[in-house]
């Protein structure tokens, strides 16, 4: 029975026309002259914004999601990649990605619209790699540029910011400017870019304040929910229309606070997860609520896109205040960039997973979490490095953790029925009920 | 004399121990071979890698979830069973996030007391790299500093360039004998040889190195080498699978003879010396770490490496060649496709083999055998 009052959220539909758009505009791009940029979901994707209004995004993250979302298609772009000389435990996101070049099949129907170049970051093994064989695989002529980002941990988890770390990384942005120029023979507009500078920095702030809402109990937001919201600073951050869009979403999870809205109407207990989730599989969301779970989110969906701050002293997780003004230069608005991004949470375990610990740990504390729910990821190296001394870490602290094994984008990797029973038992012990059929 | 570095191999924590006994410095264990040693000897501290011990484990479950390689466990294994418990501290620089799973829970779990991790660089082919590895090494050669208590000048990174100079001079002179027709060093010598590089002094393990190029010279092996093979990829110390491949011959197989490496353990680790020419040390080890053979998490966004191995297969003559990769390694999956097409192009056969803590003899033997035989077979039956 439900506790609280519950409705759907208002920007839905905007939200749904938004991402479909976002994916038509990629396809649709040389019918009118503009440039399709492919690049991780991670790549400061600001910087390619200062050749144009016209040029288009596609990022392999969500774009390897929705394949997987599609078990049929995702199926095909697997056996795909394999059969071309790919192992089947390669991040699976990039499996859908260069299957569907091989395939030449775009998931949202059509050829794969061929990128003009690709722009990336690299920080896990990966991320560089991912373009460096799509490039290849498109035919070996679309060039590629990737900014390393592997600069170090970012205070409090190393004793200060040292400039020469920001500075690498805006360096490789203001190379990559005069890359970009003589790639596509077209001349670089900075008001551009330090407007897109802005948005990034804006939408990323925009969606943490969103994130911190949901300590509310009744939560306003669940995270099967969140999936479907916090993937607009996966396509684009930089996106105008998609920081706008974030500010009315803040605007309307605050007012679904203010009237003890919740997204669970049964509300509780309150979990946690971490790292993606099966994307083909998200009805084990659905499955929790049966229980009244909520899962609130997860340090990987506040922190992918969303900007953080971790207060040591206080246990605290709060969102990273906006600088003061605009950058007025090309190299203050890369030097800015690169400083507002090497604080993204979830770069930070690359160094040490005590770090994660730390900041899932005060999600855990502050956002009122009973149970934390692990998925050990095949699929994603990246995000489950070091998850393991998690789950420990987390058990010292007091926390009552679980773990499943899955993976985000290969279906042959997950056990629906098993996954259910542990969640099952997990719930139990958190002393839930089952509910009746 | 060869016998030597099979007795480092295999006594490995005995003689560093005994080092340590002797000289009352300190050592520091090191993951990977983006770790500039130069550094460290120049503090007078001895750095040692940390290999595989190819002893299944049980241990490292609970620290590291099993799609992360098993060298990675293998070597975390080693640090939770205690068996380097006589270390300084550890150490490691960006590369792998295998590995790097293996340093920071040896780091929770088992920390001696001082640990470094090392933010090298990715992108070795921007400009930026060295500039950002020499203010690296200044924040590194303060904790390295910290550690041995001494400070570190400008000469003693000199010398530290000398000893490791030194050794890979030696290392590529002998590794000159097995371009020639019938080597007199096999694949399993040369890789005792080469790991013993990274459990031993520089120092003393230049002497004896010496006296084996000079045994090298007259030396004749009586077997017969077969077919040549190069052997590429990932982490690779496993020597019981060169010495099963290299006695194949003896029964009524193609025989075979590994005759070049393109490994971390090997190649990659010491073709590359640093240029004594550029005046400032810091500067000349960061261009040194930043150009060497790059390993594949950082050969972007082109793709070096290829040409390398080719040109090592031309100079070694090599008939055909092994692409060897330790289950679950994120960079060489995703170059390898590209490498062997690479090869094939270039009239060079290959054979794919993925690797675990364990070499499963039986079966890795009639992989190989056929992959032989096939080198040896007529190219077109009918």
């Amino acid at each position: 029975m439900a506790k609280y009052p519950t409705e759907p959220l208002k920007c839905w539909p905007k939200a749904k026309e938004l991402r479909n758009k976002f994916y038509k505009n990629f396809e649709h791009a040389h019918d009118t002259g503009g440039v399709r940029v492919m690049g991780s979901a991670w790549a400061l994707d600001a910087v390619p914004m200062g050749l144009g209004r016209d040029v288009y995004w596609v990022t392999g993250e969500p774009y390897g999601a929705s394949c997987a979302f599609d078990r049929p298609f995702s199926a095909e772009c697997m056996d795909a990649a394999e059969s071309y000389g790919f192992s089947r435990d390669l991040c699976a996101y990039m499996r859908n990605y260069w299957g569907s070049i091989i395939l030449n099949k775009y998931a949202f129907g059509g050829s794969f619209p061929k990128a003009d170049f690709a722009y990336s970051q690299h920080i896990c093994c990966s991320h560089a790699k991912w373009y460096q064989n799509a490039c290849e695989l498109e035919g070996g002529d679309v060039p590629l540029y990737a900014i390393d980002v592997g600069a170090g941990a970012y205070p409090p988890f190393e004793p200060e910011m040292y400039q020469h770390r920001v500075k690498y990384v805006a360096d490789q942005m203001l190379d990559s400017i005069e890359w970009m120029e003589k790639i596509t023979g077209r001349t670089y507009n900075d008001e551009l870019f330090f407007e897109a500078c802005w948005n990034d920095i804006r939408s990323t702030h925009t969606w943490a304040k969103v994130c911190m809402l949901n300590r509310a109990v009744p939560a306003p937001l669940d995270e099967k929910s969140i999936y479907s919201l916090y993937v607009f600073g996966t396509l684009q951050k930089s996106n105008g229309d998609f920081a706008d869009f974030y500010e009315e979403l803040l605007e309307e999870v605050e007012d679904r606070v203010k009237r003890g809205v919740a997204s669970v109407g049964n509300e509780q207990a309150r979990v946690m997860s971490d790292t993606q989730p099966p994307w083909g599989f998200l009805k084990i969301y659905r499955y929790l609520e049966t229980w009244g779970v909520v899962s609130i989110g997860s340090l990987y969906t506040f922190g992918l896109e969303g900007m953080w701050l971790y207060d040591e002293e206080n246990n605290e997780f709060k969102p990273r205040p906006m600088p003061t003004e605009k950058a007025k230069t090309r190299e203050e608005a890369c030097m800015m960039l690169a400083d507002w991004h090497l604080s993204k949470p979830e770069y930070q375990h690359y160094y040490h997973p005590e770090y994660k610990t730390k900041m899932m740990d005060a999600i855990a504390k502050n956002w009122k979490v009973d149970g934390i729910i692990l998925h050990y990821n095949r699929g994603c190296e990246g995000l489950s490095v070091g998850i393991a001394e998690n789950r420990l870490g987390l058990l010292e602290r007091g926390n009552k953790v679980m773990t499943y094994e899955g993976n985000m984008g290969d279906e042959r990797e997950f056990d629906l029925g098993a996954v259910q029973m542990r969640f099952d038992i997990f719930l139990e012990s958190l002393g839930l009920k089952k509910p009746e059929e | 004399m060869i016998e030597k570095f099979q007795e480092w191999h295999e006594n490995r924590h005995e003689y560093q121990k005994e080092w340590k006994r002797r000289t009352g410095n300190k050592i520091v264990g090191y993951f990977c071979t983006y770790i500039p040693e130069e550094i460290f000897y120049a503090a007078d501290i001895l750095p040692v890698r940390i290999l595989g011990s190819h002893e299944p484990q049980d241990v490292t479950e609970p620290h590291i979830f099993g799609m992360f390689c098993p060298f990675c466990r293998d070597v975390l294994a080693q640090g939770l069973k205690g068996k380097y418990n006589y270390l300084d501290g550890i150490t490691l620089a960006q590369s792998c996030l295998h590995l790097r799973q293996a340093f920071t829970s040896w780091d929770l779990h088992k920390n001696p007391g001082w640990s470094y991790f090392l933010p090298m660089p990715n992108h070795v082919q921007s400009k930026r790299a060295v500039p950002f590895l020499i203010e690296e090494y200044k924040l590194l050669i303060k904790k390295v500093e910290e550690l041995a208590g001494k400070k570190i000048t400008d000469d003693d990174l000199r010398r530290g360039i000398d000893i490791m100079n030194n050794v890979r001079r030696v290392m590529k002179e002998i590794y000159e004998f097995r371009k020639e027709d019938s080597p007199p060093i096999t694949g399993t010598e040369a890789m005792y040889m080469a790991c013993a590089q990274f459990f031993t002094d520089a120092r003393e393990f230049l002497p004896v190195a010496e006296e084996v190029k000079k045994e090298l010279e007259t030396r004749k092996l009586d077997r017969d080498p077969g077919k040549r093979i190069m052997l590429v990829g990932s982490e690779n110390d496993d020597i019981e699978y060169i010495a099963m491949i290299e006695t194949l011959g003896e029964r009524e197989s193609v025989g075979c003879t590994v005759v070049i490496e393109e490994h971390c353990t090997t190649t990659r680790y010491f073709w590359d010396e640093v240029d004594t020419s550029i005046d400032d040390p810091l500067t000349a080890i960061a261009e040194r770490y930043v150009s060497r053979t790059p390993c594949p998490s950082k050969d972007w966004p082109q793709r070096t490496r290829l040409q390398r191995i080719l040109q090592l297969a031309k100079d070694f003559k090599v008939d055909g060649a092994i692409v060897i990769q330790q289950k679950f390694c994120d960079p060489h999956e995703t170059d390898i496709p590209f490498v062997r097409k690479f090869l094939e192009d270039n009239g060079i056969p290959t054979y794919f083999l993925e690797f675990d803590v364990t070499v499963a003899a039986g079966p890795f033997a009639i992989r190989t055998e056929a992959f032989l035989e096939t080198l040896e077979a007529e190219e077109d039956l009918f």
